[in-house]
């Protein structure tokens, strides 16, 4: 991606709610940080600068999820100022843990927390990025993979399409030689609906896959709440599963209410 | 200049989350300092109720990108607690060492991409490496070490999947661990430069008397077991801690303000470990400090980042211990049974003290839970620094005073979207 003028692009790092771990990603690329640095110009990332220009930027990563009123604005604003918006982790894209609350009263939980809620703006829902402006591309994960970033960001930077399957974690299993933990060990896994990126980490540590890149593209989370089932699980544990760091994604929250309601 | 001014920051930079500071004099008194945290609440506390306690470890992580180990470690100890869990004596040396990889990485975030450029003048670690290219290299390589120690025990850097209630759900093998000892000795020599490049920097001469609580115990430099601590005779188990701590909600705060009930504000983070914990430290760091005029007790908050360059060169020399004498438990994890109670945990995280307390009832569902980070426990005193620091700057110009109270925050590391259950700077002259 060139500007018109020629001059390197300009990124920008925004933050909503979240834990900020998907923009630290970008620090955690100790090797590729200086040449990354670089190839673009680094205009507005406030946990990493105190210069903070002012856009239009070329490309924008949004991290974090929509939860008060001032940020379903700001937002809009973040919008306007950026070619290219991406959003970064389960929470920009799908509302991240915090959706929780959207099963909940959440005056009643913010009166958990806190003395006196009315100090707090907040609203019912906390929604992805996508629920309020158009978004160029989703990338997933809680946290985001930090070679599917730099691969995002190549992509971008070269003007083609980024290279990030949607297939399940099964796959990654099969690829790494994973003997599969639910089949051998009867343990619960959400891996044949999740989308791959992690590197199917966690039947390689010997437990099940929690879903933390969210949906695959044709999750059949009917036949996997059945599996559940079948290993003797029952549908409270069923609507845990799958209201996790993607909840609200919309095939997870169809199946969690889908097994608490049945 | 005018008898009224007020100096402000909107969007604190080089901190983990968001926040803002406001700094109002009348004349050359300070009439009001706010640190304000607008990062949106998240309502941890509430959404862990109804959670099966073995997907604590999984959830609190999610409270903070920077230490999530903190948050895993804190409550895995107050849940082991309520089950009454023994662990293997190897699985707490794992423990020890997937903190050592999280205090390094972020100690080296801090040190070298996030404070050092207040020091040398620079906005930011990408800017300052055009002057000093091979410091950051060296930090940048550090941090890496870190990371590269939590990935291998906890399977990624940021929300490790492996540590759970018992231990872990895979423990790493003698032969998987000994490829880190190459990286671990180059770290120590790092870590050791670190302490000779920060000790060069400038400090401004602010001595404060602070009360440092941390976590002690008897032999150990403090991970994930002791007794909290004080300079000022506290001295209690952590299951007293609501007993001598209360948090308040302040109105320009979506993080609770910490304080002791008996004497106020108080500071947690490396100056207060180090301070409590001095002759706990291997005698080479000693020697160390010693030799850069570190001897405790250090009051001033502009040599934390010494400090935190001196705890990275414990990290390394204990997670090289740790290494070399490792055999892995005959069990990665002791499998809990579910049944109720209540549970306390404190670990110290890379910024301090992080308390947890759980309620779980028989079918091992959270009933309640309470957690406490470094920096809501910080806020009420990094109020009182910027204070007494703008007071003694208020002939500086704006600009100056600007940057130096910022400068005063992040002495702190403070972290904001851990405290959000949490920071924004204004600086007013009225």
């Amino acid at each position: 991606m060139k500007s018109k003028t020629q001059a390197k692009p300009r990124l920008a790092v925004f933050k909503f709610a979240s834990c900020d771990g998907c923009q630290l990603s970008l620090l955690d690329a100790e090797d590729e940080l200086l040449a990354l640095a670089g190839a673009v110009e680094i205009a507005y990332f406030p946990e990493a600068s105190s210069r903070m220009l002012k856009g239009p930027y070329d490309i924008g990563l949004v991290e974090g999820s929509i939860t008060t009123h001032h940020d379903a604005e700001r937002i809009q604003q973040v919008r306007r100022q950026c070619r290219v918006l991406v959003t970064i982790g389960a929470c920009a894209t799908a509302g991240g843990i915090q959706a929780l609350r959207n099963w909940q009263d959440v005056g009643e939980m913010a009166r958990v927390v806190y003395a006196t809620p009315s100090y707090l703006s907040t609203v019912k829902l906390s929604t992805p990025i996508a629920e309020h402006v158009p978004v160029d591309f989703e990338l997933r994960g809680c946290p985001i993979n930090k070679a599917q970033l730099l691969e995002l960001l190549c992509a971008l930077l070269a003007g083609r399409k980024p290279s990030i399957p949607t297939h399940s974690v099964c796959m990654e299993c099969k690829r790494r030689g994973t003997v599969c933990v639910m089949v051998a060990r009867g343990l619960p896994c959400l891996g044949p609906a999740t989308q791959a990126g992690c590197g199917a980490l966690c039947p390689a540590y010997a437990r099940g896959c929690y879903g933390c890149f969210g949906p695959m593209e044709t999750p059949n989370t009917a036949s996997l709440s059945e599996r559940y089932r079948s290993l003797g699980r029952a549908s409270p544990d069923i609507v845990r599963a799958f209201r996790g760091f993607n909840a609200w994604a919309w095939q997870f929250r169809q199946a969690s209410e889908e097994a608490e309601h049945p | 200049m005018s008898a009224r001014r007020t100096i402000k920051v909107d969007t604190m930079a080089r901190v983990e989350g968001e926040g803002a500071f406001q700094v109002r004099f009348a004349g050359k008194r300070v009439s009001q300092v706010r640190l304000k945290i607008f990062e949106p609440p998240r309502f941890f506390e509430a959404f862990l109720r109804g959670r099966d306690f073995e997907e604590v470890p999984d959830i609190v992580a999610r409270i903070c990108g920077i230490c999530p180990i903190a948050y895993q470690m804190s409550a895995v100890h107050a849940l082991e607690q309520i089950l009454a869990v023994q662990i293997d004596p190897a699985v707490r040396e794992l423990r020890r060492l997937i903190y050592c990889g999280e205090w390094i990485e972020s100690h080296a975030l801090h040190v070298y991409l996030l404070h050092a450029p207040d020091f040398l003048g620079y906005p930011d670690g990408l800017a300052m490496a055009r002057d000093h290219a091979e410091e950051v290299q060296k930090g940048l390589e550090l941090k890496k070490i870190g990371n590269q120690l939590v990935a291998l025990l906890g399977g990624r850097e940021i929300h490790p999947i492996s540590v759970c209630v018992g231990g872990f759900y895979r423990v790493p093998s003698r032969a998987e661990l000994e490829p880190m000892l190459e990286p671990l000795r180059r770290a120590r020599q790092l870590a050791i430069d670190t302490v000779e490049w920060v000790s060069t920097f400038r400090a401004p001469f602010f001595e404060q008397d602070y009360e440092f609580v941390a976590l002690a115990h008897p032999h150990e430099y403090p991970f994930n077991e002791g007794r909290l601590v004080s300079n000022r005779g506290l001295d209690i188990a952590v299951g007293d801690y609501e007993q001598h701590f209360v948090e308040q909600q302040v109105a320009h705060s979506t993080a609770l303000h910490s304080r002791l009930r008996a004497r106020g504000s108080y500071l947690v983070g490396p100056l207060a470990r180090y301070n409590l914990n001095f002759d706990r430290l291997p005698r080479s760091v000693q020697e160390l400090a010693r030799a850069h005029r570190l001897e405790p007790p250090i009051r001033n908050p502009f040599l934390s980042i010494a400090v935190r360059a001196l705890e990275l060169v414990f990290a390394c020399e204990e997670a090289l211990r740790i290494v070399e004498r490792y055999h892995p438990p005959a069990q990665p994890r002791v499998q809990a049974k579910p049944r109720a109670g209540v549970g306390h945990g404190c670990s110290e995280a890379p910024r301090g003290s992080l308390y947890h307390r759980y309620e779980i009832d028989d079918a091992g569902l959270i009933v309640s839970a309470r957690i406490v980070p470094p920096t809501s426990q910080n806020q009420k005193r990094i109020e009182e620094d910027l204070r007494e620091l703008a007071e003694m700057l208020v002939d500086e110009s704006a600009e100056e005073l600007t940057l130096r109270c910022e400068q005063a925050i992040r002495n702190y590391d403070p972290c904001i979207s851990c405290s959000t259950h949490f920071l924004k700077v204004t600086v007013e002259r009225t």
